[in-house]
């Protein structure tokens, strides 16, 4: 029978299917980090309990991490004490982990694909939503809540209902300054932030060949805005040369040949012809432009050459009341345009756009300006190793000569647990993926972009079309 | 995990849709290293001014709402991050059950971890709880598990769908791990089936 790259991964760890029960599935890789497990180690000690497996757990620090000097004291007292917690958990039971001084450190689904560590057809959980960032590597990734990560620590697997398929497919190629993430937007737009929920999403079509590993895992990233269980994109060579000498990647040695043995089991990892997905969304690709986010969801996005909407135009009347609510907090007037709504800070970072590619294309825009005086900027590599390779292209220097501050790594100001914060009424254009009320900061308004909106959005002081850009 | 089987609460109406994690509990409030004491930071920027004052106009703010145990949501309710301590916050303010169109599917799994139900009713059936809890009375409801029933001694009565293996866990207030490790033999005989390319890690 023909099935789909989801049946083939799900039916691969199928531990058992108790009758009446969900099917117990088997982790591959289970990520961890300071905020969503301290309390699972308490709950592990309290019941006794082990890890059953460490060495296929991996833990970092960075949700609460400073991005500024790593030398000095956290000040922060609480945040210190859930770092030490990790590191405490880590060393009582033997869980490898990237601190603070590793040059490793970095945000969690930026460091597992880095470091080789994700690979196709694993099934990998972090308590974290956007765990479907690793699904770009053909594997089913996905977030969970503190209870279940103590229920994988102890058991190496978890109890789960099979999820519906969906397949999302784009069609055409990107034109000219329009990336993964304006495509993420775009997608969230058209199905809405719930339009997904129940799903795992299956990303096909040419326009998603086309992409690099790091468009792929922006595109998978945001998968959970529309409210899906995970994003997948079937491995493919870009995959494998991506993967291949990676430092936990299969390698051959004189005893295995385990680099060809995954090779051989990866190129299996495709949906067969005829297989059927439970739902189908069909995107074209050849007119996208960039897309800014207007309100407080993910799902409110207009191409840049738009306008904020009317409140009147909604379907309904609870429609109406919640984008009245939306532009009053943004601080927005309907049908104003977006290239007139003048931004003051702007965040490059996160998990769905700081990787190499992301810097190296916003630094691009960037070179040979200064930011505009009223606007405060900074980049936040997503790992030190993204940072180390940024800073040997010179890259840093791009950014700091043209007014930006360039930081340690971290999740920063993509949810601001750490000192980096709008204050209210600061207008961001952000790289990030949540413009929920609050996110970056109390009565911060977050406008959700691409690496190169961002960073032209920071050198105008306003939004603009980045299609029209003169590089110097 | 307390067991739930039939709660008779007061009910509190959120009139908003896609109340996402961060507004019920903000990232400030998620250092802790504890499963408690989150309750107080529920909603906080919604129910707390930027000076800290109780804002009046937030719902849980009003008198006929104090002790509320029952809330009624819009559609999309717990999209957002997949942080535990909304569910902590919600059962630690006092929340027992909740009441929406649709959630978010890692919020509705970890409230089921805590013994909260997620109850799904329809749009209309959830804007008809929106009109009975707006009179200012100390509305309440009796949301009963194993029947899968809402009602109030007004005459509404609706009925919900949930999975029997929830309903179970639920019910009797199931450790889940303990519930995995009976299959300790199927998970040693797929480790032993795994490819040992795989941890190479
Ligand atoms: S960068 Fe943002 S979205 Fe990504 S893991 Fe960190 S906090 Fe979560």
């Amino acid at each position: 029978m023909s099935r789909t790259l989801f049946d083939k991964l799900w039916s691969d760890h199928v531990v058992c299917e108790p009758p009446g029960e969900p099917a117990l599935l088997y982790i591959d890789l289970h990520l961890v980090h300071e905020v969503t497990s301290p309390q699972a180690f308490d709950g592990l000690r309290a019941a006794g309990r082990r890890v059953r497996r460490p060495d296929l757990t991996v833990a970092t620090a960075d949700h609460n991490v400073p991005t500024t000097d790593r030398s000095l004291p956290i000040t922060d007292e609480i945040a210190a004490r859930q770092i030490a917690a990790l590191r405490r958990n880590c060393a009582d039971f033997i869980i490898p982990f990237y601190d603070l001084d590793s040059a490793e450190q970095g945000i969690v689904h930026v460091i597992g694909p880095e470091l080789g560590l994700t690979q196709p057809g694993m099934t990998i959980v972090c308590g974290d939503s956007h765990t479907s960032t690793h699904g770009a590597f053909g594997a089913l990734a996905f977030g969970i809540g503190t209870s279940e990560v103590e229920h994988v620590l102890a058991t190496q697997c978890l109890p789960q209902q099979k999820p519906r398929t969906m397949d999302i497919h784009i069609d055409g190629e990107l034109p000219e300054s329009v990336t993964a993430k304006d495509l993420a937007l775009a997608i969230i737009g058209q199905v809405g932030t719930d339009g997904a929920t129940g799903h795992v999403i299956e990303y096909t079509g040419e326009a998603v060949r086309a992409l690099s590993m790091e468009g792929r895992m922006t595109l998978c990233n945001m998968s959970i805005e529309a409210g899906a269980r995970a994003g997948m994109v079937a491995p493919d060579e870009t995959t494998f040369s991506y993967l291949e000498g990676r430092r936990f990647a299969p390698r051959n040695t004189a005893k295995a040949a385990d680099w060809d043995d995954a090779l051989a089991y990866w190129r299996t990892l495709t949906t067969d012809a005829g297989a059927r997905y439970d739902r189908v969304v069909e995107i074209d690709v050849r007119a996208l432009a960039p897309y800014v986010s207007w309100g407080t969801s993910p799902g409110h996005v207009v191409p840049v050459t738009g306008s904020v909407p009317n409140p009147s135009d909604t379907a309904t009347e609870s429609d109406r009341r919640a984008t009245e609510r939306m532009l009053d907090y943004m601080g927005l007037e309907p049908g104003t345009r977006i290239e007139d709504i003048p931004v003051t800070r702007v965040f490059i970072g996160s998990c769905t756009n700081a990787r190499i590619e992301d810097l190296r294309a916003a630094a691009n825009v960037v070179r040979g300006y200064r930011i505009n005086p009223s606007v405060h900027a900074m980049v936040v590599p997503g790992s030190q190793t993204v940072k180390r390779a940024a800073e040997a292209e010179g890259l840093d220097r791009i950014f700091i000569e043209a007014g930006f501050d360039w930081r340690e790594a971290g999740c920063s100001m993509c949810l601001g647990m750490n000192p980096d914060i709008l204050q209210p009424g600061e207008r961001c254009a952000s790289t990030s993926n949540r413009n929920f009320e609050g996110r970056q900061g109390r009565g911060g308004r977050t406008h959700l972009v691409s690496p190169i909106m961002a960073a032209a959005a920071a050198i105008a002081g306003h939004f603009t079309d980045v299609r029209t850009w003169e590089f110097k | 995990m307390t067991p739930f089987r039939i709660h008779i609460g007061r009910v509190a109406p959120l009139d908003r849709p896609n109340v996402d994690t961060d507004q019920i509990i903000p990232k400030q409030f998620l250092k802790r290293i504890e499963r408690t004491g989150f309750g107080e930071f529920l909603f906080y920027d919604w129910r707390y001014t930027a000076n800290g004052e109780p804002d009046r106009s937030f719902v849980l703010n009003a008198n006929e709402y104090r002790g509320a145990t029952i809330l009624v949501a819009g559609k999309n309710f717990g999209c957002g991050s997949s942080r535990e301590h909304a569910p902590w916050a919600l059962l630690d303010y006092g929340f027992r059950t909740i009441i929406a169109p649709s959630y978010a599917d890692i919020f509705a799994n970890n409230c089921m971890k805590n013994g909260i139900v997620p109850v799904v009713l329809s749009e209309a059936e959830v804007e008809e709880l929106f009109r009975r809890t707006s009179d200012g009375r100390g509305y309440q409801l009796t949301v009963d598990l194993e029947r899968r029933t809402v009602e109030d001694d007004q005459g509404f009565s609706a009925s919900f769908v949930i999975d029997d293996f929830h309903r179970h866990c639920l019910m009797e207030g199931l450790d889940d791990i303990a519930l995995t490790e009976q299959y300790e033999p199927q998970i040693a005989a797929y480790e032993a089936r795994r490819a040992t390319w795989r941890d190479s890690h």
